[in-house]
């Protein structure tokens, strides 16, 4: 491994135009695989959800899964694009132990879908297309563990250990065009692409998409060129970028790479790259060379798909809301900026907000909690806002204390905090710590009546007709009551008895 | 029909992760040929209106619903294989990757 100076980013982004290409793998959320009826079941025990389709035992015939088609429909609708009246399976032959039939069953020139695009939106609100070349239909590999060599690494291994469970499990490969462009904002548009793909991928109900279960996995292929110039520079392939956060720092690393590759008068190498999550960087895999050669033929043990136009139009009419409309949608609805939008999406809010909102309570109250007390103790324990020890209908009931006067703005965010530390539900916490607001005019008149012997200049001030000045005296019996009082009634005990 | 040639031979060897003699390469070149050659006669017939076909039947969208059949057990499925270690497939030593 060679270790190169990296050119600082802008300075790169100064002198070259990146263009990326994106590969994104879904694994499909179907009950069985794409082309046997074993099951998809994760952590299943090694070689138990194999059969002979599967393992490419002689004889045997894969029969294509209704679901993983209608998926691939489905995904190719979402992103725009036309889907092919007809196409075919083909063979991707290659000698590795991960495909026990010597051959990966997948599309060719003839993807189910192509000619999309994916609208997304950057950070900031600017909107960014991003063009597909197509999606297309194909299957898992099987899993190997490399035995005898240094940390599970290929390099050293005496042997190979496979467990082809994964073997045959549906995926889709969705491909981008080139994504010219976007100049220094590259790697975020790398990010927020993978981040809105999987949000349709949600939406649609195919797959749970989460990248920390291999279930979406990206290949960043990037390369740059000297401003001005139209041909494309040479290209590297970053595999397995398995984080959101991974998409945006291997383009990032690989820009400033390249960029120092080229400014020295050296070229790139048509290779595959390692991307590395501790420190982001990349390393050099697999060179490109003619070595690579599928030798792809129609699948002849499989008919072709033909999607009737009949069909495709019924999946199109039953697509969900795009998670970009949607977005849109509660924006509207919410009267909130593009900024405070972008925020509650920055803090994964939506879905708790929506809950919370179901829950009963008002939005305005529900973006509240969870934009503010909840995003700000997630932000200190490094937690997801919904991985909090707390349930949106228990927002909501906080939400509905305050509402009903029971609870003022101090106390329910001691009721939040309670209630994250594991003290249970809001009631609970209410009649545990005897929490509630004090309204009750004999309890707040001795403690007005003490405030005003206690401030005898402030009272004059008011008496005097300086109103304002009664904040003073609120503050004095909010403190006496432990903020329990009910500050808008004490108030108007102060100015009825300094009147 | 182009014949196949030597190098050709030698590309798909390597494809495959075959070592093949010089003598070999000839050989299976020569054997290539014979049996491309036979199957070319199939264009002698087909006119310019038989469009080529992957698949003898004109069938399109057979397809199985999405139900899980039983597999194998792992005992089955390893029963084959030449060597297993820890209910997986034991292979060589996988060089020329990384
Ligand atoms: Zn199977």
């Amino acid at each position: 491994m060679s270790v190169i100076d990296l050119v600082p980013y802008d300075e790169a982004l100064a002198a070259y135009d990146p263009v990326m290409g994106l590969e994104v793998h879904v694994e499909l959320g179907t009950a069985t695989k794409m082309f046997c009826g074993c099951s998809t079941e994760l952590g299943a025990e090694p070689n138990s959800q194999v059969c002979p389709t599967c393992l490419g035992l002689p004889g045997s015939l894969p029969v294509v899964n209704a679901v993983g088609v209608e998926s691939a429909v489905k995904i190719g609708l979402a992103l725009n694009c036309e889907i092919a009246e007809w196409c075919r399976f083909a063979r991707k032959n290659y000698f590795y132990p991960d495909m026990p039939k010597n051959f990966q069953t997948s599309q060719y020139d003839e993807p189910i879908a192509f000619n999309g695009y994916l609208d997304v939106t950057l950070e900031d609100g600017e909107v960014f297309r991003v063009q597909i070349e197509r999606a297309h239909m194909e299957e898992d590999t099987g899993k190997s563990s490399h035995i005898g060599g240094a940390t599970g690494r290929i390099h050293g291994a005496s042997h190979s250990l496979l467990d082809y469970n994964r073997a045959g499990i549906p995926l889709i490969e969705i491909v981008t065009k080139p994504i010219e462009g976007a100049g220094e904002r590259a790697p975020e548009v790398a990010k927020a692409y993978v981040a809105e793909l999987r949000e349709v991928i949600r939406a649609l109900g195919v797959s749970e998409a989460r990248m920390d279960k291999g279930q979406m996995r990206c290949d960043v292929n990037l390369s740059l060129r000297p401003h001005g110039r139209e041909e494309f520079g040479t290209r590297s392939e970053t595999k397995n970028v398995n984080s959101l956060r991974s998409v945006e720092r291997a383009a990032r690393f690989e820009i400033q790479r390249h960029a120092a590759v080229l400014n020295e008068g050296g070229s790139i190498v048509q290779e595959t790259r390692h991307f590395h999550e501790e420190d982001g960087s990349t390393t050099a895999g697999r060179i490109k060379d003619n070595a690579e050669d599928y030798r792809y033929f129609p699948e002849p043990d499989l008919v072709p798909v033909a999607p009737s136009r009949e069909w495709v139009a019924e999946l199109r009419a039953a697509l969900p809301e795009m998670p970009r409309v949607r977005r849109e949608r509660l924006q509207g609805e919410w009267g909130i900026s593009d900024l405070e939008m972008q925020s509650v999406l920055n803090a994964g809010a939506i879905e708790p907000i929506l809950e919370t909102i179901a829950a009963g309570a008002p939005a305005d109250q529900a973006r509240k909690w969870w934009m503010g007390e909840l995003a700000r103790h997630a932000n200190e324990t490094g937690a997801e806002l919904g991985a909090l020890p707390i349930t949106p209908a228990q927002v909501a009931r906080v939400s509905e204390l305050v509402a009903a006067g029971s609870l003022n703005d101090k106390l329910a965010r001691q009721v939040i905090e309670a209630v994250l530390a594991g003290e249970g539900g809001p009631d609970e916490v209410v009649a545990k710590r005897g929490l509630a607001v004090v309204s009750d005019d004999s309890a707040l008149g001795a403690a007005v009546d003490e405030a005003i012997a206690a401030n005898p200049d402030v009272a004059a001030k008011i008496r005097d007709g300086k109103v304002a000045a009664a904040g003073a005296l609120v503050g004095a019996v909010m403190k006496a009551t432990r903020g329990q009082a009910d500050a808008a009634r004490v108030k108007e005990l102060i100015l009825e008895r300094l009147a | 029909m182009p014949g196949i040639t030597r190098e050709e031979v030698a590309h798909l060897a390597r494809l495959s992760r075959l070592e093949l003699k010089a003598e070999e390469l000839d050989h299976f070149a020569e054997q290539l040929n014979d049996i491309v050659d036979a199957v070319a006669r199939v264009s002698e017939i087909a006119a310019e209106d038989v469009p080529p076909t992957s698949h003898p039947l004109p069938l399109t969208n057979v397809m199985r619903p999405d139900v899980v059949r039983p597999s194998l057990t792992p005992a089955e499925a390893l029963a084959g294989a030449p060597a297993a270690e820890e209910q997986r497939f034991r292979v060589p030593q996988i060089l020329g990757e990384d």
